[in-house]
């Protein structure tokens, strides 16, 4: 018998998960919270299959801390594998009491009932019982069992033409937390520093007070939040303190360097965590390089925003957090209230790659309201979204091997650099909020940290799943950072499969052999055989291909953890000075697929942004502080830049869904990698692959 | 004590009513649309003029508004999303962006909805290529909708009778 999923056995009360409306509506709520990929959707599709209700009669209701099942956070592509299958086997057991019930009320056993379209009939009958017609009957309030199991059914192959159930309203109106607006709620903004290192002194307080519309200054040591009465006054009122703000500079950062050399600068904690035994067999060549990738910054379109309102005992929160339990013991311990007296509810945001700056804004939020005794939204500047919120973690690989006479890498060296990935509110003991760092009685962060293998942060993907002889493996954390890391989008995985795909072009190039058949030569796992012939299939690869004159193909592939989702792809490109994408051909093997199109939005939102990352994003710093303030600083992909993109979904329905949100990220990058190489003979090693560094590779050549 | 601003009056005309607003000086046409007539339908981004989420159409025209002076505006009409519908039927371009699901999070949509909106109903009606020049320059997707979006405009292209190419 399968066990129960965790997530259930740790909210067994079936309530918390669905309950049935008057007017025959099935509410369901999921620990798992909306951040523009589509879960609650999928969640809806699992609870209408599992239920035999139609999809139309399934309402999702925003995750709310007393309420919702608690599932941690929505993070590491876990949210299918985890929470969803949590949702399918509380949505069975509710069935089945319903099922019962019928039962009962027909004068009949549950195995003559039949349940479609949300009606429970005797076999055979045509009238029958919709749920609405039974709650009076059905208690709700018991503990989920293993049993029945789910049925799974309701897959992609039912529903192909799912849409999304919070679109048409976003397209026609409000939808986001921005949107909100609470009666008597007034707007603040916070002054923050444009050096990392800066810590505010003073400011002319009275004169900012004198501001038009301004409600209230909050200064809090070097916290200061400036609240008026409309949002655009609350922006000109901290310009206008900008004047006569005076900084304190705590430390100067060290110089960037290229290609992350400022990692020298910093104490490294190392820690070998695969030395194999034995001797390697012999090698024909031997061969090393190193790559690295920048920060990367969140940059979602829409700016960090956050409401709370506080009534002299009990504090509301409204955020598009990833993990609003967290977040919430977290705001109480800075606001001073008891953990119950704290509610957080989620509300949707703009998009959501990782921890970005969500949760400082909510107590940025909080510390207003608190302060205040009335509601306030607090939103970011597009210059403190770019500086202030917390960065994907650059890394630097060195990678070393020998080959054999037969093509069969004997030794394999392989050391990664890598500030921390994870510094999530909730991890540790400290207080991961930004405000809370700069308040006159400071709380201190938790010692950020990168979870342990195989999750791994830095070192995420670091092992290959080739079969590569013996290998040595090391991680180098780097505590101490010059900007703010945490969780990003595939956290090391960008960085180790692009260092680890291009490495292995290289030594195929060396060795003599195709790139896709090197790799299979060294692969025992056939789902990742699969993955990798599908996409060099569907991209029609040609070993014979020899490349050149500005145009190439290159292959990238990873299975993402090593335990999720398998995804390969072949990129193609054409090289003047910029690297242009034109393709991008993949396939993914992600299990029992739960909706289809949802996962090909997933994969495709995950190419463009890979492709972003590789071709063009990094955060800089100089010694004036933040240098990437707008998006004229930051550029990303532009529309006419977007390259053809396929998806071949490798489907095994008899294997767990496994969750795809981040899998495309590395080996994107190493298939742009590869495909750069192929088409200069030259490669290009450092992330982004800029016009200045191609042009810098050609003429080293 | 708060120091009221010093307020100015505005008329103009939104999704076919005449409003009048009285906002501080320099207000935003976007700030007027949220704030004053709680038409949240127009997202609020960057408001320095880069990433687009912001477009309405000013006499047709699409407008960043976040850059956009009320005052610049006065006597104009002004078309928002929530404009776009005739009853329950959506206009022909958010249908084609709803039909092609061309969204992640749908931040960055409502803007290029008001974009491609504006840029359909000129005459004559702008060509794909001449809409991309304008999403590149003038509107920003984050979550890599992009391509989806690109779909959505050829089949908004097909239903309102552009010139496809
Ligand atoms: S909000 Fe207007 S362009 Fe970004
Ligand atoms: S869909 Fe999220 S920014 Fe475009």
């Amino acid at each position: 018998m399968t066990d129960l999923p965790s997530n259930l056995k740790a909210n067994a009360l079936l309530s918390r998960w669905v309950s049935v409306a008057a007017d025959d509506t099935l509410v369901i709520r999921s620990g798992k919270v909306e951040l523009g990929q589509g879960i609650a959707t999928a969640m809806a599709a699992i609870a209408a299959a599992e239920l035999a209700v139609p999809f139309e009669k399934i309402r999702v209701e925003n995750t709310e801390t007393q309420v919702a099942p608690e599932e941690g956070w929505t993070a590491g592509s876990f949210s299918v594998e985890h929470g969803g299958s949590a949702m399918r086997w509380a949505c069975a057991m509710v069935r089945e009491l319903f099922t019962a019930a019928a039962a009962e009320a027909l004068g009949t056993t549950p195995d003559d009932i039949v349940v479609t379209d949300g009606v429970f009939r005797r076999k055979g009958a045509n009238e029958g019982l919709a749920y609405h017609q039974l709650r009076e009957r059905v208690d709700l309030e018991v503990e989920a069992t293993d049993r029945p199991a789910p049925r799974l059914i309701g897959g992609s192959a039912d529903r192909p033409d799912l849409h999304r159930i919070d679109l048409r309203a976003k397209f026609s109106g409000p939808g986001f937390i921005q949107d909100m607006a609470l009666p008597g709620m007034a707007y603040g903004r916070i002054l923050r520093p444009a050096h990392p290192k800066d810590r505010l002194v003073s400011i002319d307080r009275a004169a900012v007070e004198a501001r038009p519309g301004v409600v209230a200054v909050v200064i809090d040591g070097g916290f200061c939040g400036i609240v008026a009465e409309r949002d655009d006054l609350a922006v000109k009122a901290v310009e206008f303190a900008r004047k006569s703000a005076r900084w304190e500079r705590t430390a100067e950062l060290p110089p960037m360097g290229e290609a992350n050399a400022w990692m020298d600068a910093y104490e490294a904690k190392s820690a070998t965590f695969i030395a194999d035994e034995g001797e390697a067999a012999p090698a024909a060549f031997s061969h090393a390089a190193r790559y690295s990738r920048p920060y990367i910054a969140h940059a979602s379109v829409g700016p960090s925003c956050g409401v709370a309102e506080f009534d002299g005992t009990k504090m509301r929160v409204w955020s598009h957090s990833q993990g609003i339990y967290p977040l919430r013991r977290q705001i109480a311990r800075v606001v001073g209230l008891p953990m119950e007296d704290v509610t957080v509810t989620h509300a949707h945001g703009s998009g959501c790659y990782g921890h970005n700056a969500a949760d400082d804004v909510a107590l940025d939020a909080a510390l207003l309201a608190k302060a205040l005794g009335r509601p306030v939204m607090v939103q970011w500047t597009r210059a403190d979204e770019l500086s202030w919120s917390p960065f994907g973690s650059p890394g630097r690989a060195a990678v070393s091997a020998s080959v054999g006479a037969d093509g069969m890498i004997t030794e394999w060296t392989y050391d990664v650099w890598s500030p921390p990935h994870l510094a999530r509110p909730g991890f540790g003991d400290g207080i991961n909020l930004l405000a809370a760092w700069h308040l006159a009685e400071p709380h201190a962060p938790s010692p950020p940290n990168d979870a342990p293998r195989p999750q791994g942060g830095g070192d995420r993907n670091s092992v290959p799943l080739y079969k590569v002889g013996k290998r040595t493996m090391t991680h180098h954390v780097l505590p101490e950072r010059p900007l703010h890391t945490s969780a990003m989008r595939a956290l090391g995985a960008h960085c180790n499969v692009f260092a680890i795909e291009s490495f292995l072009d290289e030594l195929a190039a060396q060795a003599g052999i195709d790139p896709v058949e090197f790799r299979i030569r060294h692969l025992d796992d056939p789902r990742a055989i699969g993955v990798i012939r599908a996409a060099a299939e569907a991209a029609g690869w040609d070993p014979a291909d020899a490349g050149g004159e500005g145009i190439g193909r290159g292959i990238g592939f990873a299975r993402y953890k090593n335990s999720g989702a398998y995804y390969a792809c072949v990129a193609t490109v054409e090289v003047a000075e910029t690297v242009r994408v034109t393709s991008v051909v993949g396939a993914v093997d992600a299990g029992f697929v739960v909706h289809r199109d949802g996962l090909l939005n997933q994969i495709e939102g995950g190419v463009i942004q890979a492709a972003s990352w590789t071709l063009k994003e990094q955060v800089r710093w100089n010694e004036d502080g933040f240098a990437v303030r707008s998006w004229a600083d930051y550029p990303l992909l532009t529309f006419s830049e977007m390259p053809e993109i396929r998806t071949v979904v490798v489907e095994d329905p008899s294997a767990p869904s496994l969750g795809s949100g981040e899998c495309a990220a590395g080996p994107v990058a190493a298939a742009i990698g590869n495909a750069v190489a192929h088409a200069l003979g030259v490669r290009v090693r450092d992330m982004p692959l800029t016009p200045e560094r191609i042009t810098a590779a050609i003429n080293a050549a | 004590m708060t120091s009221s601003p010093t307020l100015e009056t505005r008329s103009f005309s939104v999704n076919g009513r005449a409003v009048t607003v009285h906002v501080p000086e320099d207000t935003t046409l976007l700030s007027a649309l949220r704030h004053d007539l709680d038409l949240k339908g127009t997202r609020v981004g960057c408001t320095e003029g880069y990433c687009g989420a912001c477009t309405v159409l000013v006499d047709g025209r699409p407008v960043q508004s976040c850059n956009t002076p009320l005052w610049s505006v006065d006597g104009k009409t002004i078309t928002t999303v929530e404009g776009l519908a005739r009853g329950d039927v959506l206009g022909p371009v958010q249908e084609a962006f709803l039909l092609e699901q061309a969204a992640q999070c749908g931040y960055c949509t409502n803007g290029i909805i008001m974009t491609v909106t504006g840029l359909l109903s000129q005459n004559p009606p702008a060509t794909k290529h001449e809409i991309v020049e304008v999403l590149d320059e003038r509107h920003i997707c984050r979550c890599g909708a992009q391509t989806r979006i690109l779909k959505a405009i050829d089949r908004a292209i097909a239903t309102i009778g552009g010139a496809a190419r």
